[in-house]
């Protein structure tokens, strides 16, 4: 069951600012979305988890190093930058 | 002393890659501009598809093995979300409930004897971005950031609360430190190689974990100072509360980090992004080309070379100082090379700060050849190896530039008849029974000859030509 303190939460930690009426949206859209997946208790316990849709296995590179973009490339879309450093906010 | 409980989480980095873990950056950053070294995998850019550095899982196998740990049948990456400057993506590809390996031990030796402690599971990971801080941490008013280390790859130890001190603390980085050197798959010399964060509770209370150690000694820094921390707390009555400190390192103390509740919520789920990766069948190629290891090898060293246990713990500490002794001992005697490379030339370089490479092995031979021929003393053989380390040169040259050739009998001889006839006085203390009257006189020679006498050639002569010397009592 989510709450509306579960809600309020999650927006902390996707650090998304909600407004009361979003939290009440959300908190009603996750519980729907939540018994859809209930439906899934149903299988029986002895079918194997699916950890990955494709079937694939072990796909892998080589170690080998090549190109990296410039460095004005890659703060090319920065907001902020000094010195060749991305400029960030302050975290304690 | 109540009793102490310590468990580490150690991040080391797989820094022999030549490329990052799900892109093609190359490792080698260390002395570049920031920001250059990065692609859109590792800016978390939209679309970019990382993909698996195929040796990256090798060389954690590799580890897994050598810390006797059981490989499981299979393993994923997830997915564990949280929000910092230094993490691009949002999240950072890591494992949680099938990691590489779990249950393995290190065998560590303690001061009551070896003890294994065990290792709780190892997992991979991807290394965030450098936070540069402008100024100090509490006062700086933004943080810089250089993703050159972004999606480095990294592996992470995690043991059981099996440590019970900071420095045996400390001897385990330092025994983990010295596998993954012999794994050739961790260079220590790099900045930023390894981090460790620690847990320690004292007397059954509740955990700290301190957060953010980057050096050997600051792990040891940084539980001694907790420690002491935790029994004021208790001996003011004051409980200890479960929380995450930050080690500083500058200052040798840790900080409580004040963090919000329930922040530990990373909401991990699988990464879609990369496919599981079964190991079983990759394991036992992998086993066939594992390195002898530090304890194999000590064991072989005692066995082999007929050395001490203590010469052999040390000759193993490292693989560099392992293979110069096992050059150096088929040319000379194995525990005369074992002595002189472990107590003396150890010594010397680690008052240097300089390890074994500063060393030619073929130079530590010519010494000992010496020494067993006796055509020098030890005291010379001592400066003949400064002079290398300080000057460089050859042994022969430093040996001739500061006349360090033992010298002949006869010259020693005809040193101590000068002594004993410009000595009367000396003499006679001596058949009085005055002991100290023998070292005056060994000393007298050794001015002579400029210290290049051997002491003990000089005292056994000395005694037997003042046997033959006149003693004026006996006479009278």
């Amino acid at each position: 069951m989510i709450t509306e303190e579960t809600v309020d939460h999650l927006g902390w930690l996707a650090r998304i600012k909600l407004t009361e009426e979003q939290k009440e949206k959300f908190t009603d859209q996750l519980n729907s979305i939540l018994g859809y997946f209930e439906k899934l208790d149903e299988v029986e316990a002895d079918v194997p988890p699916t950890h990955h849709v494709l079937g694939l296995t072990n796909v892998f590179r080589d170690d080998v190093a090549g190109q990296s973009i410039s460095q004005e490339e890659a703060l090319g879309n920065a907001p902020k930058k000094e010195r060749g450093y991305f400029k960030g906010p302050r975290i304690v | 002393m109540k009793e102490v409980i310590i468990g580490l989480e150690v991040h080391v980095q797989l820094n022999k890659l030549r490329s990052k873990l799900f892109c093609s950056c190359s490792t080698q950053y260390h002395d570049s501009e920031p920001d250059t070294h990065t692609c859109p995998v590792c800016l978390g850019l939209p679309g970019a598809l990382p993909v698996t550095n195929g040796k990256a899982v090798d060389n954690a196998i590799k580890v897994a093995l050598a810390l006797n740990c059981n490989i499981e049948e299979w393993t994923m990456f997830y997915r564990k979300n949280y929000y910092y400057p230094d993490l691009v993506k949002g999240f950072q590809i890591s494992q949680y409930d099938y990691p590489i390996a779990t249950n393995g031990s290190i065998s560590l030796d303690t001061e009551d004897g070896e003890r294994a402690i065990r290792i709780k599971r190892v997992h991979m990971e991807e290394d965030p971005g450098r936070l540069v801080h402008v100024g100090t941490i509490d006062k700086s008013k933004y943080s810089l950031i250089d993703y050159n280390r972004s999606g480095v790859a990294l592996l992470e130890v995690v043991t059981e609360p099996d440590l019970r001190t900071p420095k045996e603390a400390r001897l385990f980085l330092n025994k983990l430190k010295n596998i993954l050197e012999y794994l050739d798959v961790f260079d220590s010399s790099l900045e930023g190689s390894l981090r460790v964060d620690a847990n320690v509770s004292i007397a059954g209370g509740k955990r700290a974990e301190i957060k953010n150690i980057s050096s050997y000694k600051g792990v040891e820094k940084a539980l001694l100072f907790e420690i002491v921390r935790q029994n004021n707390l208790v001996r003011r009555g004051v409980k200890v509360v479960q929380e995450t400190r930050h080690f500083d390192e500058v200052r040798g103390i840790t900080i409580s980090l004040r963090t919000k509740e329930g922040e530990e919520d990373y909401r991990y789920f699988p990464e879609p992004d990369l496919v599981p990766i079964t190991i079983r069948d990759r394991v036992d190629d992998i086993k066939k080309t594992l390195p002898e290891l530090p304890d194999a090898k000590r064991q072989r060293f005692a066995l082999q070379y007929g050395i001490s246990d203590n010469h052999a713990k040390v000759l193993i500490s490292e693989l560099g100082l392992a293979n110069f002794f096992e050059t150096v001992a088929t040319e000379v005697d194995a525990n005369l090379s074992a002595t002189w490379i472990a107590d003396v030339l150890k010594g010397e370089l680690n008052y240097r700060d300089l390890d074994i490479s500063a060393f030619s092995p073929a130079h530590m031979v010519q010494i000992l050849q010496m020494l067993k021929k006796d055509t020098i003393t030890e005291k010379g053989a001592v400066q003949v190896i400064r002079t290398l380390l300080d000057e460089g040169g050859t042994p022969s040259e430093i040996v001739k530039r500061k006349g360090l050739l033992k010298i002949a009998a006869d010259v020693s001889e005809n040193a101590v008849f000068e002594v004993l006839a410009e000595n009367p006085a000396a003499v006679q203390d001596y058949h009085d029974g005055k002991d100290e009257a023998l070292n005056f006189l060994v000393g007298q020679v050794m001015k002579k000859t400029r210290g290049r006498a051997d002491p003990r050639t000089v005292s056994k002569l000395l005694k037997e030509k003042l046997q033959n010397a006149p003693d004026n009592h006996r006479e009278a």
